[in-house]
């Protein structure tokens, strides 16, 4: 059901139908609207929370037998649970966050790249950061075949070590899902799949929920969806909220990776808006970028997502994953970003669960500064497999 | 800890990192430190009179290395009739070689005294670290660089002083006179020296007695640039040296960065000798921090502020004027940021937190908190692990401080922070003014008028609007009150090393 239904149904076309259904006013939540700094004074020891949709007694059944299902809201605390009530409420909410200044946050996050990561602790964020790859192939070439051999270097990064870990995820279009899902069977790899008409999101909330099912039906255990950059600049924050909880609501159990592409978000403030919104919607992960848009993942606009998930925890005692994606490719940029979630968020998310890197040529050089610790001596590319 | 993290990463792994969290175990950093071999630390050092290393009449002492609390090397002290010859030094060379040179050949002098100490970073920043007890990255990053772009933009004044705003030309003032502190041992030398010698004056500066090394391997830089002999004289000793200097009668300006209580005396004794005098004295800042700063930019700015240098900066931000509307959310974020900083070893590459210099200012910080509670403050101590060796401190913020208290008033020259809630601008404002000192001030705010609005009211020689502790040789760096007078740096910087007042130079101001 959602949220934002005058706003959609004013829309006709293809996704009106999910709209027709008759919402009240939440306006007595509207005094819930806090900045952030009121969260913590409620602390995360708040009474059991509420669901967004509970109201739903109070409403009219469906009138559209749309093969939209009806998404389940995501469960928020109570002094959170009005900030979504409509969209005057989450744009106030949105807006009051603190801001970010754009010369501290880069700052900060050029200090802390200085980190001098040796020996052991270098070794222990080599193997992390393997582990913790979703490797990715995204072209419009992608053949049968180019899938598999994606799959057999996922399994064996390094086949001359086996102590190597694996990775945590294969990254494909939704149309490849199923060559990949037949590759990895038990192996414990899971298999990520861009949905909803990735990169651009330009397309109804239908065909988007379609290709999300598309994607889970052939054995995705992961959707990475884009959010709709365009509808969230033009301010229009009810709509976007709307359809992460719809693809939140396909999804299911399934986890769900929210790219807010932050290279078109442009500015700190909008990145830190985007992961509040896509976590208030139920977003399991806040992913940086699509790797189709440049900058991608930095590391000023991580430290701005790993702030926000932070925060988020502190909020609502939810801990939401971080994907950093498209332009990491040594394993010095990687290690930077594990200190940055080390020191920013904190070591709880120095987990495969809670942080992933989206990349294709990062692995091997992972691999091979990995066989330098070990072996004491550098490996050319020739020595390392190609996916 | 590394096997734990691999096992961890390998657990992530099989068990199906897209289904299940691993448990977390932490990530320790290895040991990274510089090589303290890249210092080239000398057995002895000798003082640096009249171009050449010699040996001071005041005695060897120790300087120790305050995170280890061991002898780093031997150093020849000057006695009084050593400061007579450098002054005599100094005057020679100004008389027959400094004023005459031409602003375009100072300047050449002044750029490969620069390049020189871009060429040493590495060796300074260990030099410093191990006889300041500062942490290589500050070192490394801040100090040395900083002081190389001193020299960089002074040398580049030389030449173009008749343009600087002090008339068609501007006459330097003769010797100078200079005493440092032991904060920032190098970075300050270069302060004091670059624009005095940019301006056409020759110097007799003396360092700190618990740091006198890095001025010592900058002597050397002075001496490979080819500097003519006498421009620079480096005499070394304690306070005793430090008033003899200040008062000798061959000297024209005085120029001294410490204590208030030294100002005060240094003022009263040159008091009607026509000296021209710049004091750069103690501070109190208050870092203000309002309900609509960039919350997470501003925790980062107070810990700069107060924990940038140990606390041992003079601009530090020790009073946190916090809204009383976020103080919550700022007290919370400010713990969990302060518990992350790493304190230990200054040559390790990743400590934040350095060593207090020496046992001195030590038992300062220890008896300035102890008062502190027993004023009813209320003390947090980050719970990161101090070494059993060596000075150290551990990063400390108080909160219920009320103005009335020794530690909302006192500098304490550490890692130790105030915490004062106000309510409306108006009361930051008040709170803010409210000490005798002026050096510096903080404002955090989106809003771009109440920066202009309250950096305009501030009593402070210093305001910064979004961050803290920036230094650029550009900008006019010097206090209000007991913070002292005169500026350092910029145009307004060389004013205090020409003379501004007579007749000739009365076209311009700065």
């Amino acid at each position: 059901m959602t949220l934002f239904r005058g706003d959609l149904a004013h829309r006709a076309g293809p996704d009106s139908a999910i709209g027709a259904i008759a919402m009240p006013c939440w306006c007595a939540q509207l005094h819930h609207i806090c900045r952030v700094a009121a969260l913590y004074d409620r602390g995360m020891g708040s009474p059991a929370p509420v669901a967004l949709g509970d109201a739903t007694s109070t409403r009219p059944p469906a009138t559209s037998a749309a093969s939209v299902a009806v998404p389940p809201r995501p469960v928020l605390p109570p002094h959170l649970a009005g900030v979504t009530a409509d969209e005057s409420a989450l744009r106030r909410f949105l807006h009051g966050l603190p801001g970010v200044d754009p010369v501290g946050v880069e700052s900060r996050a050029a200090a802390l790249a200085t980190r001098s990561i040796k020996k052991g602790s270098k070794l222990a964020a080599l193997d992390l950061a393997i582990s913790m790859v979703d490797l990715t192939t995204l072209e419009g070439a992608d053949t049968p075949g180019k899938v598999k051999s994606l799959c057999a270097k996922a399994r064996r990064p390094d086949p001359d070590d086996p102590s190597t870990p694996q990775v945590a995820a294969v990254c494909v279009y939704p149309d490849r899902v199923s060559i990949a899902a037949a590759e990895l069977a038990g192996t414990g790899i899971g298999i990520a799949s861009v949905a909803t008409a990735f990169p651009s999101g330009r397309s109804s909330l239908s065909i988007k929920l379609a290709d999300t099912r598309l994607a889970i039906e052939s054995g995705a255990t992961e959707v990475d969806m884009v959010i709709d950059r365009g509808t969230f600049l033009a301010g229009e924050y009810g709509r976007v909220f709307d359809e992460i909880a719809a693809i939140k609501a396909e999804c299911g159990q399934t986890r769900l990776k929210v790219i807010l592409e932050t290279g078109e978000l442009a500015t700190y403030d909008n990145v830190r808006r985007a992961s509040w919104l896509a976590m208030l919607a139920g977003a399991d992960f806040i992913k940086t970028s699509t790797g189709k848009v440049s900058p991608a993942a930095t590391l000023p606009v991580i430290h701005v997502m790993l702030q926000a998930v932070r925060d988020w925890r502190a909020a609502t005692g939810r801990q939401v994953a971080v994907k950093p994606a498209g332009g990491i490719r040594t394993a010095k940029d990687a290690i930077r970003f594990l200190v940055a979630v080390h020191e920013v968020a904190g070591a709880e998310w120095l987990d495969p669960f809670y942080f992933r890197f989206g990349a294709s040529s990062l692995l091997n050089d992972l691999i091979m500064q990995r066989r330098k610790q070990l072996s004491g001596h550098y490996w050319g590319p020739d020595y390392v497999t190609v996916a | 800890m590394a096997d734990s993290t691999r096992a961890l990463a390998r657990r992530g792994a099989t068990q199906g990192s897209s289904v299940t969290p691993g448990s977390v175990t932490p990530w320790e950093y290895a040991p990274a430190p510089e090589s303290a071999l890249i210092g080239r630390i000398k057995p002895r050092y000798r003082m640096f009179v009249g171009g050449r290393f010699v040996d001071g009449r005041g005695g060897d002492q120790a300087t120790i290395n305050p995170a280890t609390e061991s002898e780093l090397a031997q150093v020849s002290w000057a006695s009084a009739d050593d400061v007579d010859d450098a002054v005599r030094a100094a005057r020679r060379a100004y008389d027959t070689v400094w004023s005459k040179m031409s602003g375009l050949d100072r300047g050449k002098y002044l750029f490969r005294i620069a390049r020189g100490i871009a060429e040493r970073a590495r060796e300074l920043a260990v030099v410093e670290t191990l006889d300041n007890g500062k942490p290589i990255k500050e070192s490394r990053d801040a100090d040395i660089p900083t002081a190389a772009a001193h020299f960089f933009y002074h040398a580049g004044w030389a030449d173009k002083l008749e343009h600087a705003g002090f008339g068609p030309h501007p006459k330097a003032l003769g010797v100078a006179g200079q005493v440092i502190p032991w904060n920032f041992p190098l970075l300050m030398a270069a302060w004091k020296i670059a624009p005095a010698l940019a301006a056409g004056n020759t110097v007799v500066i003396k360092p700190a007695e618990s740091t006198p090394l890095s001025i010592l391997v900058l002597a050397e830089i002075m001496q490979d640039a080819g500097l003519p002999d006498g421009v620079v004289n480096i005499v070394t000793g304690a306070g005793d040296i430090g008033s003899y200097l200040v008062n000798h009668p061959g000297i024209d300006k005085v120029a001294f960065t410490g204590s208030t209580a030294v100002g005060k005396k240094i003022q009263q004794s040159l008091a009607g000798t026509g000296k021209k005098v710049t004091l750069e004295l103690g501070g109190k800042a208050a870092n203000i921090v309002f309900d609509d700063a960039p919350i997470d930019q501003a925790v980062e700015g107070i810990v700069n502020g107060i924990f940038f240098n140990q606390g041992h900066v003079c601009c530090a931000g020790s009073r946190l004027l916090v809204q009383e509307s976020v103080e919550d959310e700022v007290i919370s974020k400010l713990r969990d940021r302060i518990a992350t900083l790493r304190l230990g070893d200054p040559m390790d590459k990743n400590t934040d937190i350095g060593a207090i210099n020496s046992a001195e200012q030590l038992s300062k910080i220890t008896e300035l908190s102890a008062a502190g509670d027993a004023e009813g403050a209320h003390r947090w101590t980050s719970p990161c692990p101090v070494p059993d060796k060596g000075f150290f401190f551990p990063p400390t913020v108080f909160t219920d401080v009320s103005q009335s208290m020794r530690i909302a008033r006192e500098e304490i020259f550490g890692p130790v922070l105030s915490v004062l809630t106000f309510r409306t601008p108006d009361e930051a404002l008040a709170k803010a003014n409210n000490t005798p000192y002026g050096l510096s001030a903080g404002i955090w705010t989106e809003k771009g008028s109440r920066i202009l609005g309250m950096a305009g009211a501030l009593r402070a020689g210093v305001v910064w609007a979004n961050t803290f502790n920036r230094f650029d040789p550009t900008a006019a760096f010097g206090g209000y009150k007991e913070s002292g007078f005169g500026r350092e740096g910029g145009p307004s910087g060389l004013a205090a090393y020409l003379d501004t007042d007579s007749d000739t130079a009365d076209e311009g101001a700065a």
